[in-house]
């Protein structure tokens, strides 16, 4: 086992508990929400593996209706609010965007910490109300179930995502913040990382939309604790205007989860093709008009409810506009690996893997958005299979690149690269077992959301659930050779992948103030190939 | 760069205009003005908060950023009630029971 | 270096903290926007659907004291610029006497609001089980003031905390924490405070004024 040299390193700077819990480095806070939302995200993937077991067999036999119910709402609740909205802004986005800008910490580092407090008390809310029988309304809380009907714990759970809501408000304001003022010397807009974009247009959305679901879930939360009526059509509400302000920010919500893996890819293709990005100014405007087209979309979530014909017709023109800059994207990374000197490290598979994989989720959303074939496909598990392929196929695979990307940076060690390329392998194969017979399903009319189903439909979900468990090994297997690496990884160095940008230029793991000097940036982003020189 | 000080005799003009403003606006809501009732108390209250803004907040002084910012959230404010609009105003245009 | 010690480390200057700080409120104020949007949103929704039964309830609104207390309110914008113009200026004792005046102005504004809240209970105007209103319309007026307890209240919450923050300001500033060169909080908490104003301009003739003729 090899032994750092003494070096002083935001890791070893200071000890004991108190000097992580009270702690202002931005690096630091990352460390505690990669710890955070990984429980969050074992704690999801739970429910996935009983709801995967319930569907073995046609029959409901292993849990009953209702539980079934509150598997599949908590598994979405966990997994979006607590891992997914989180998982790349607020741990690598947190660890990455200062050094990527050559600045010493984000702008507000005390509300940087307060933001990971306020997702710990979201959390233990929710926690709590899991605990105490769980929440059957679905991730969406649609009323009037959520408010009259429902005998589960909603109001606790309401609670908790509203004030995660506001954990996920302070990251992007504080992203925002640091983008404007924090930028070194030199590092002008159109020279930033495409990571940095990205994190710019994800925190715009944070704080545009977030505001809005929590106040509607505020409001879910009074008509159900005083028996209003502000949803609820018996006494003159209108429940399809709640579903407006919930989507408003839930369908930008997906941008969120997309656009920081669609930063992180940027970064992992050019550097694995040794060749600089293709239209850099396409891809990094892309990200901004995916969020503000992102906004104007969220009525094909209402297609087979009340919402008129012609707003849904309106909804379904721009809901295709939305594929262009991500059609963009595509492109440009295709484009860029052409002609490439291609290598394909551990998280240059994972990046592989989320361009198939969103392209496929991307096109199907094309079908989704057709008002006519929408009708047909509603809330059926095509749907489910579609944003799986974007959440879990897009924005996972581009989480666990990033995390292969970064982690000598984060931890100073390397892992084993053998194990990781069976581990993005695993998971690309698990991953489209599991959810390519979705869409199948679902094209034959499986609806989601039950416990049951006919018994032609078992072949194709014991598929699926197979998948499922390749799927679920595909990531254990990181977090045994990931945490494996911290004591027995060997070290790395401050380049380990020859790759351009500033965090590369300061040591693994990076120093408490990051850079000895603040950087002075001359040249534009990736100018691979690097000459010798600049290879620390 | 702080050296944008707005003079006091600005600031009590500001507020008298925004103390008639108010009265106005109460004036006009007793004024049977059929649909424009809405729009017109609309306008005044843009107007008054135009002047908080430029003002007191000191808007005229600031930098470019912070105007790009105040418009992003008037726009998607409008946005939000705009796109929400078009689908309530709209229902019933198709004579077909909840479409 | 007198100044370095209210720089932060992760700061340049001052003149980058003073901007950094200035454009977070800024952003800050763009979600309180979309999160009153939301209620602005609901309450256009329902309005349009039922014009009749939301004029019929905004009578029962005291529309004296909600101009009145629109005075008020504007009256405290007016001395928290003028604290705000002291402090730029230097001057300590303008800066405490102006935040107090704001302080005194917002808690008559709340002292007010929570005079027409009793009323409106003492009415059986309180959404919910007990909630009485004459006419037809019982069911949409109870939307009006179920967004009208929404949205007043939640204004009325960032009046608290405003008034909180402003009393903050106001040992800071007694304390000669500020100065000619460093006076940024102030400025912040300011753009608060009329940030809160703004809202309720549009709150006071959408709610209390609409249907009077």
């Amino acid at each position: 086992m090899e032994t750092a040299p003494k070096r002083t390193n935001y890791l070893n700077a200071d000890y004991g508990i108190r000097s992580w819990l009270l702690t202002l480095d931005h690096k630091r806070i990352g460390i505690l929400y990669l710890i955070s939302i990984t429980l969050m995200f074992l704690l999801g993937s739970l429910f996935a593996v009983l709801i995967r077991l319930e569907l073995l067999t046609p029959a409901g036999d292993f849990v009953q209706a209702d539980t079934y119910n509150k598997l599949f709402t908590m598994h979405g609740i966990v997994m979006i609010f607590f891992f997914l909205v989180p998982s790349i802004p607020a741990v690598l986005g947190n660890f990455l965007l200062p050094l990527m800008i050559g600045a010493r910490d984000l702008a507000f580092p005390r509300l940087n910490l307060m933001s990971w407090y306020v997702y710990m008390v979201g959390g233990i809310f929710t926690l709590w109300a899991i605990i105490t029988g769980g929440v059957d309304t679905g991730w969406t809380f649609y009323t009037p179930y959520s408010t009259t009907a429902s005998h589960s714990n909603v109001l606790m759970t309401a609670v908790g995502i509203f004030i995660t809501g506001f954990s996920s408000i302070l990251t992007g304001l504080n992203f925002i913040v640091t983008i404007h003022t924090m930028r070194a010397p030199g590092l002008t807009w159109f020279r930033l990382p495409l990571f940095v974009w990205a994190h710019y247009a994800t925190s715009l959305i944070m704080i545009l939309g977030t505001p809005v679901v929590a106040i509607t879930i505020f409001l879910v939360g009074i008509e159900r604790a005083f028996g209003l009526g502000i949803f609820d059509p018996a006494l003159g509400g209108d429940p399809i205007l709640f579903q407006h302000l919930f989507w408003f920010y839930s369908h930008p919500a997906v941008y969120i989860m997309i656009l920081p893996s669609m930063g992180v890819i940027s970064e992992i293709i050019t550097c694995f093709a040794r060749k600089r990005i293709f239209g850099y100014e396409f891809i990094a405007v892309s990200s901004l008009a995916i969020a503000v087209f992102g906004f104007l979309v969220w009525g094909h979530h209402m297609f087979t409810s009340s919402q008129s014909v012609y707003a849904a017709m309106i909804f379904s023109i721009l809901s295709f506009a939305v594929a262009i800059p991500s059609a963009v994207k595509v492109f440009n990374w295709t484009a860029t690996l052409y002609k490439g000197s291609i290598s394909f490290e551990a998280p240059m598979l994972f990046a592989m893997g989320f361009i198939g994989l969103f392209t496929i989720g991307g096109l199907t959303g094309l079908f989704l958005a057709s008002l006519g074939l929408d009708v047909h496909v509603h809330d059926t598990y095509f749907v489910v299979a579609h944003f799986h392929y974007i959440m879990v196929g897009g924005a996972l695979m581009g989480y666990l690149g990033a995390i292969h990307f970064w982690w000598p940076k984060m931890t100073g060690r390397m892992y084993s690269e053998w194990a990781a390329k069976v581990s993005a392998v695993l998971v690309f194969v698990g991953f489209n077992l599991t959810f390519f017979p979705q869409f199948v399903l679902g094209y034959l009319g499986m609806p989601r959301r039950y416990h049951a189903y006919p018994d032609e439909f078992q072949v194709l979900n014991v598929m699926s659930t197979t998948g499922a468990s390749i799927l679920g090994l595909g990531y254990l297997v990181p977090l045994c050779y990931l945490t494996w690496s911290l004591w027995r990884g060997p070290l790395a160095s401050a380049n380990p992948w020859k790759a351009a940008g500033l965090e590369w230029t300061t040591p693994s793991p990076p120093p408490t103030e990051n850079f000895e000097t603040t950087p002075v940036v001359e040249e534009e982003a990736y100018t691979y190939p690097l000459k010798e020189a600049e290879v620390v | 760069m702080s050296s944008h000080t707005t003079s006091a005799l600005t600031l009590f003009l500001v507020f008298f205009a925004l103390v008639g403003l108010t009265g106005v606006t109460v004036w006009v809501a007793y004024i049977d003005l059929g649909i424009w009732s809405t729009p017109v108390a609309i306008a005044i209250a843009t107007l008054k908060a135009s002047l908080v803004v430029v003002i007191f907040m000191e808007m005229r002084f600031g930098q470019p950023i912070t105007w790009f910012a105040s418009s992003t959230g008037i726009l998607f404010l409008i946005l939000l009630i705009g796109l929400t609009m078009a689908d309530i105003v709209s229902r019933g245009w198709l004579g077909v029971p909840g479409k | 270096m007198s100044s370095s010690t209210t720089v932060a480390h992760q700061f340049d200057d001052a003149a980058q903290q003073k901007r950094a700080s200035t454009l977070g409120m800024w952003v800050f104020l763009v979600t309180e926007v979309m999160m009153f949007g939301g209620l602005f949103t609901a309450y256009v929704v329902y309005r349009s659907l039922y014009p009749e039964a939301f004029a019929q309830a905004s009578h029962h609104l005291n529309a004296e004291l909600g101009a009145a207390n629109t005075l008020v309110l504007l009256g405290s914008s007016l001395t928290m610029a003028l604290a705000v113009r002291s402090a730029q200026l230097g001057k300590r004792a303008g800066t405490v006497i102006g935040l107090i005046a704001t302080i005194v102005l917002g808690s008559v504004f709340l002292g007010v609001k929570a005079y027409e809240y009793s009323h409106k209970f003492h009415e059986n105007l309180i959404p919910g089980p007990s909630f009485v209103f004459p006419g037809s319309e019982a069911d949409h007026a109870q939307l009006f003031f179920s967004l009208y307890f929404a949205m007043t209240g939640l204004h009325a919450l960032h009046m608290v905390i405003g008034v909180g923050i402003l009393g903050t300001l106001t040992v800071m500033a007694a304390r000669k924490r500020f100065s000619a060169e460093y006076h940024n909080p102030v400025e912040i908490g300011g753009l608060y405070w009329h940030f809160v104003d703004i809202v309720w301009i549009y709150l006071f003739p959408l709610l209390y004024l609409l249907g009077r003729h």
